[in-house]
């Protein structure tokens, strides 16, 4: 008896940036809601937006106590991720889709969607997608500053109120638009939810792993081919998602995974690994909203890490003393291989902010510190392993706060 | 019937870091090294509640809170 190989399923790749018939059935009755809800559920969706809470647990949530709005998030700050502005201008009408599912679920009469102010063309797709519905809903597009925490959920929720976009203590689906319970929503994570609406759990989980369901969109970065945004499973080996991207263009040294709130690793260490929460744990990182920037051999980590730090403290929106005066302290001493410095001061500013900034900053410059020890070890010598010093990582230039 | 137990919290935000509240129960909290207050994680005890509403009261900011927790 021979043992066949199991038929290598095809791997999934276009649902979210793929094309659906037609826009969703409209209005859901009271029962159909609740169906659908638990279909969200069953269906084991977690937010993309990068903290990855389960999508039904906010949307019951926030349909207890019933929303004013839906705010669907799509200002994507973090200058290294795009993959919210191609999901916008490729496939408007599934996050548009899943932004209605949303407020019928939370019973909300209004969705204001939002992009980042500077991406024109993002805005004019949404907008050609939303003049061609007739959903039973208000609808506003909202163009908001272009700074790295301006997208955080309560600084989104300020600044649609009319103050500047910056983080505040209150929590959007207690106290949010107006001051009334709001569900703010990753577009990514809407344009699921369409997903899902239409075609059902046992569909989306057809794609990915057991714990971690579906497809994601990707950002790319740094040494390959084809820098951009890719949909893949969850679960697909990191090599086979590069690969995606053309390939390698050099001997990758070390990959930042989830953006600037993210970590390094060894190259080595992760890229033979799942695309996974799961497979990244045990490095201590984890795919935020899967930004991976693959540093080539020939580049200086370090010199990349202290401009990243120094964008980051730049960034704090000036409200809270232990990210204002913690920050650029962490970023001068990452500058001078003060690595003692770096160690007292990362108790006094990790998870001492009203938002993740100052935590996810002291996440990306600890894993800097670790990874890049030896080329710290160089730098202290007066050498430096960097032949190319062209910037790899990008930073943003907004300065608005309104 | 059980004590509910009080929690020290600080609005980083509101908080312009004046140090009184380690001032009045330095057993609480410390300073950072820009002066912000630290304050513990553990419930506040009942030996120093006296001590942590009086420092609530007296936060020039009002950015220091009690809270319950279970």
């Amino acid at each position: 008896m021979s043992v066949m190989p199991a038929p290598e399923r095809a791997p999934v790749r276009s649902r979210l940036l793929g094309a659906h018939d037609g826009p969703l059935p409209r209005r859901l009755n009271a029962r159909e809601r609740e169906l659908l809800l638990a279909e969200v559920e069953a269906s084991g969706l977690r937010g993309r937006g990068g903290a990855g809470f389960p999508t039904a647990v906010k949307l019951a949530t926030v349909a207890k106590s019933g929303a004013a709005v839906v705010v669907a998030n799509g200002t994507e700050g973090e200058p290294a991720s795009w993959k919210d502005k191609v999901l916008l201008s490729t496939n408007p009408n599934l996050v548009v889709d899943g932004a209605f599912a949303a407020a019928q679920l939370v019973r909300a009469r209004a969705v204001i969607f939002t992009v980042g102010r500077m991406h024109t063309g993002v805005r004019r797709a949404l907008e050609r997608a939303l003049g061609e519905r007739d959903d039973d809903v208000e609808v506003y597009l909202e163009s908001a500053p272009d700074r790295f925490v301006a997208g955080e959920e309560s600084a989104l929720v300020n600044w649609l109120n009319g103050h500047d976009a910056r983080p505040t203590i209150h929590r959007p689906f207690q106290k949010g638009f107006d001051g009334k319970p709001t569900l703010v929503q990753n577009v990514e994570t809407l344009a699921n939810l369409g997903l899902v609406a239409r075609y059902g759990a046992r569909w989306f989980r057809e794609a990915g792993t057991e714990d971690e369901p579906g497809t994601v969109l990707v950002t790319v970065h740094g040494a390959v081919r084809q820098p951009g945004v890719v949909e893949v499973e969850l679960g697909t080996p990191i090599r086979d998602v590069l690969q995606r991207f053309g390939g390698l263009t050099a001997l990758p040294q070390a990959l930042l995974i989830g953006g600037y709130f993210g970590t390094w690793v060894r190259a080595h260490d992760a890229i033979d690994l799942p695309l996974t929460n799961a497979a990244l744990a045990p490095l201590g990182a984890s795919l935020g909203a899967r930004t991976i920037v693959v540093l080539p051999q020939g580049a200086c980590g370090l010199e990349e890490s202290v401009r990243v730090a120094r964008y980051l403290a730049q960034e704090s929106a000036g409200q809270c003393g232990p990210c204002v005066f913690g920050l650029p302290a962490m970023a001068e001493a990452l500058e001078r291989l003060d690595v003692d410095r770096l160690r007292r001061l990362t108790p006094q500013v990790s998870g001492r902010g009203a938002c993740a900034h100052p935590t996810g900053a002291t996440r990306f410059i600890a894993s800097a510190v670790n990874v890049f020890a030896d080329e710290i070890q160089r730098h202290r010598s007066g050498r430096c392993s960097g032949r190319s010093h062209l910037p790899v990582l990008p930073v943003g230039a907004s300065t608005e706060w309104r | 019937m059980s004590h509910v137990t009080l929690q020290l919290k600080v609005n980083p935000i509101l908080c312009d870091g004046y140090g009184q509240c380690a001032e009045l129960i330095p057993e609480l909290i410390e300073l950072d090294e820009w002066g912000y207050p630290i304050v513990p994680r553990e419930p506040v005890g009942r030996r120093f509640e006296p001590d942590a509403r009086r420092a609530v009261r007296m936060c020039p900011r009002l950015a220091l809170s009690l809270e319950s927790v279970r």
